[in-house]
């Protein structure tokens, strides 16, 4: 199915939550999603047979510079051989999404690394901890105004 | 450091009561550290054991974050990346940089020459070969077989020899551009490249005699870490990980890039010959049998090279559209993916690595669970894990 | 052998002292010498070289350097380990292995002790280093330490059992539980040998005998308690110079002890095989020596070879597999001498 469609379906059942679609981005066309929904669109579009998305290639967080964070789903079908990229936006004083850990567990680590590198917060995700920097440390370093801190835990960071 | 707490229960059956209660005893957390001789890495693998059984194992990465992604939105242009990538996957740089250059190829919308497609094929299977050599070889290491660490090591070195002869570096190549390659395969390169291919296809055999068919290592990796092929594909597993566990998906065949739509290999998939579908030995299989298979590429790539200059194509000056792309690749450990983003300047808005062994290694608690401390090595070592993609 | 330091001396307990440090002069050379070698034929069989460097010719000083260096190192003992357990284990360990060797004859004028329960001192006595191994494992404060601890007694200990099943078929045959004298009736030809014996049991205890004893002194593919690659150095972890050095030389030891028993008792100790031939006190301890590092040298094919078998594996092989065989050779053989 072409991204056209799925979107016209998607739109069909979920009306509201599709907040988006740009069909002409370069180099594929993203649809894009409300942060509080992304688990039910994310099981409809796991568990329909026609789309059956029964693996997430990759979930990135994204730092879009202009006050807001954003999440990028890219889809795909071992089954049908159709891919698919959803976007979720979130503002930085409320940087919460819903995690799609139930969906897909590959997400359980990706949506972690998001978070500690960008500060997303998924609800809902049994374990959001960090996990590529220590757990105690502070800030989230891959956001476009991350400075980095003098000291950590008595040592000089930029040594 | 925040630890994770401790679990473990605290009654033990008092000797003057006599109940028919079992005993409880307490599970020990027991840290198969940093370092440790058989994580590949430095990985924490924090296990819960009650005995030798292993109730859980929380992994812990990190170790080796070096902060590719922030790296690569400071660098003053696109080819400036391209040796951060090499440093990701250090034992198979060639695919990660693969990778990358076909990812921003397509964001820029430019074609290569074929030369340069065949050449990138050629170093991609050696390199996968090369790669699959230090998996066997460390995984026998892990498993207490020392010899065949040390036949894997020699054959890798002429492998080594045909990389330092192209390119001047044994393990961090920079090989790969936007556009076409850094050197030319020099004079002398295709002969050196059929002899081995020539010299190593006994060596395969002779591993097979000494490991693979060794009836203590099937008893030690068969019907272990048994990965069904739905909880491969929820999890995002990917390469030898999903192939052992039956699932007939390989980039290379069905989702074609470079030239890869005109060769003859055969995609290898776990059968569960000596076990179960999905086990450390179907894992280990497909990964022997896969050289083979590189072989058979590389040979058909020899013979059909065309001539061309490597460098015609290479931009002055990469400066893509606005947009983003997601592409991905199969380098020996699985699919790699990156996704880059351009705000339509000459340094990348964000570059984002998905690493196959990062998504390979989560799945390593689902697949513990009730196996024996031996085992555990045994399962990490079947994972093939490289730290440095898997923290970036 | 006694009976000649005697007139030459007349203290006893000098006497006595002076037997019981003759195997030392064998067994430190031999582990020096051994280290080297192990370090050669793994080199070779890996397809590389091995020292080649300390002394010249192949590097045969490599094992004396690295004695040297174990010597001057720091005597580190972790600051929450039981001090003095930790202390006393490589003693006992290197005590159990050694106080072997006073029932191994080397030639027919040496043995240590000629007591006649020879062989049943020496099983006694080898599982000491049980004892030894748990100190370590315990005294070292490491969890992972405690683990190779753990293993290495059960693994020793099930392992007594074929082997001590095994040498009882020999024990029928001889009559005697005296090495000395089992030796004297294997004397003549090769063919005496006990080996050729009551085909095939006996055969089949050697083979069973053989197995358990790499297993009794933690040989791959038995060496899950010192496994490398899980264990870092299992019970041995947190030693180092001294004492490290000690625990080595007990292992090789161990190995030289139960290579020696071995060929005394299936393929006829001292006795040359050609008869008359090149026999006699001297010729005797270069064939007791011959055949014991014989089986060292296929104690050290065999490590790099195989893989290592998991704990359970390896229990289950001693229990199912070792034991009821060792089980059918007793009475295999014992049948034989009673009807025979």
């Amino acid at each position: 199915m072409t991204p056209q469609e799925i979107h016209d379906g998607l739109k069909a059942r979920f009306g509201d939550a599709i907040l988006d679609f740009k069909a002409d981005a370069v180099t594929e066309p993203w649809i894009r999603i409300a942060p509080d929904r992304m688990k039910e669109v994310g099981l409809f579009l796991r568990d329909t047979p026609e789309l059956q998305f029964d693996y997430l290639m990759c979930l990135s967080g994204i730092d879009n510079n202009d006050g807001t964070l954003g999440t990028v789903y890219h889809l795909y079908s071992l089954v049908k051989k159709h891919r698919l990229v959803l976007k979720a936006t979130v503002t930085k004083d409320n940087p919460q999404t819903q995690s799609v850990e139930s969906v897909w567990k590959a997400a359980n680590w990706h949506e972690r690394e998001s978070f500690d590198l960008l500060g997303i917060i998924y609800t809902d995700h049994p374990d959001l901890r960090r996990i590529l920097c220590p757990y105690d440390w502070e800030g989230h370093p891959l956001r476009k105004d991350y400075k980095l801190p003098e000291f950590y835990n008595g040592m000089k960071v930029p040594y | 450091m925040i630890e994770t707490a401790a679990r473990g229960t605290t009654v033990t059956a008092s000797p003057t009561t006599s109940s028919g209660r079992a005993l409880r005893t307490e599970e020990m957390v027991l840290n198969m550290g940093p370092q440790h001789p058989s994580t590949h890495g430095v990985l924490r693998l924090e296990l819960v054991v009650d005995g030798e059984i292993i109730v859980d194992v929380i992994p812990h990465i990190g170790y080796l974050h070096r902060c590719f992604e922030k790296h690569a939105e400071h660098m003053t242009n696109y080819q400036q990346v391209i040796p951060y990538c090499d440093r990701m996957d250090y034992v198979a740089s060639m695919s990660m940089d693969f990778g990358y250059a076909l990812a921003v190829e397509k964001l820029l919308g430019i074609r290569v020459p074929e030369r340069v497609e065949y050449i990138r094929i050629i170093m991609a299977e050696f390199q996968r070969i090369a790669s699959h050599l230090i998996a066997l070889g460390t995984y026998g290491l892990d498993v207490g077989a020392f010899t065949p660490f040390l036949f894997c090591f020699r054959d890798r070195e002429r492998i080594l020899d045909l990389f330092e002869m192209t390119c001047g570096a044994r393990l961090l190549y920079n090989y790969m551009w936007v556009g076409g390659l850094s050197h030319d395969l020099p004079p002398g390169f295709v002969e050196k490249a059929q002899d081995f291919c020539q010299y190593f296809k006994p060596k395969i055999k002779e591993l097979n005699d000494l490991l693979s068919y060794n009836e203590i290592f099937i008893k030690r990796t068969a019907n272990v870490g048994v990965l069904p092929a739905d909880v491969a594909i929820n999890f995002g597993c990917s390469g030898p990980m999903l192939r052992g566990s039956g699932v007939n998906w390989d980039l290379r065949r069905n989702e074609p890039y470079a030239v890869y739509d005109r060769f003859d290999f055969e995609v290898q998939v776990g059968r569960g010959e000596v076990g179960t579908v999905g086990d450390c030995w179907d894992r280990y299989i497909v990964r022997v049998r896969e050289m083979e298979q590189s072989l058979r590429i590389i040979e058909q790539a020899i013979a059909q090279l065309p001539e061309g200059d490597v460098h015609s194509a290479i931009p002055k000056r990469i400066r893509p559209p606005v947009g983003e792309v997601y592409f991905r690749t199969e380098t020996p450990r699985g699919e790699l993916g990156y996704y880059i983003v351009s705000d339509g300047s000459t340094t990348p808005y964000r570059v984002k690595a998905r690493s196959p062994a990062f998504c390979n290694l989560s799945v390593i608690a689902e697949i513990s669970r009730g196996a024996m401390i031996a085992d555990m090595v045994a399962i990490a070592g079947s994972i093939d894990i490289v730290l440095g993609e898997v923290d970036r | 052998m006694d009976q000649l330091l005697q007139k030459l001396i007349s203290s006893d307990v000098l006497v006595y002292l002076i037997i019981a440090v003759i195997p030392l002069l064998w067994v430190i050379p031999y582990a020096l010498f051994a280290v080297w070698l192990e370090r050669k034929v793994s080199a070779h069989m890996q397809d590389r070289l091995g020292p080649m460097r300390v002394g010249g010719w192949h590097g045969w000083a490599q094992t004396i350097a690295d004695i040297i260096k174990l010597l001057q190192k720091e005597d580190i003992v972790p600051t929450a380990a039981d001090k003095r357990l930790f202390t006393l284990a490589p003693f006992v360990v290197f005590m159990g292995s050694y106080a072997a060797f006073a029932a191994i004859p080397f030639s027919s004028a040496y043995i240590g002790s000629g007591v006649n329960i020879g062989l049943f001192y020496i099983i006694a006595v080898s599982s000491l280093v049980v004892i030894g191994l748990l100190m370590a494992g315990w005294a070292s404060n490491n969890k992972w330490s405690l683990f190779g601890a753990m293993r290495s007694a059960a693994q020793i200990v099930s392992y007594e059992i074929p082997t001590a099943l095994a040498l009882l078929a020999v024990v029928m045959i001889a009559g005697s539980l005296d090495l000395q004298e089992m030796n004297r009736q294997q004397s003549g030809w090769f063919w005496n040998w006990y080996i050729f014996h009551k085909f095939p049991f006996v055969f089949l205890a050697f083979v069973i005998y053989f197995v358990a004893s790499l297993a009794e002194v933690n040989r791959t593919p038995f060496d899950i308690p010192e496994a490398e690659s899980e264990l870092v150095a299992g019970y041995h972890t947190e030693y180092s110079g001294m004492k490290f050095a000690l625990f080595f030389l007990a292992e090789y030891a161990n190995m030289f002890a139960v290579s020696a028993i071995a060929s005394s008792l299936f393929l006829g100790g001292w006795n040359s095989p050609f008869g008359d031939f090149l026999s006699g006190p001297l010729w005797g301890v270069f064939w007791f020596l011959s055949k014991g590092m014989f089986f060292i040298f296929i104690q050290m094919w065999l490590r790099w070879t195989l893989p290592r078998l998991r704990v359970d594996q390896l229990m289950y092989v001693s229990w199912k597999v070792l034991t009821p065989w060792a089980f059918v050779c007793v009475v295999g053989v014992g049948l034989w001498v009673l009807l025979g």
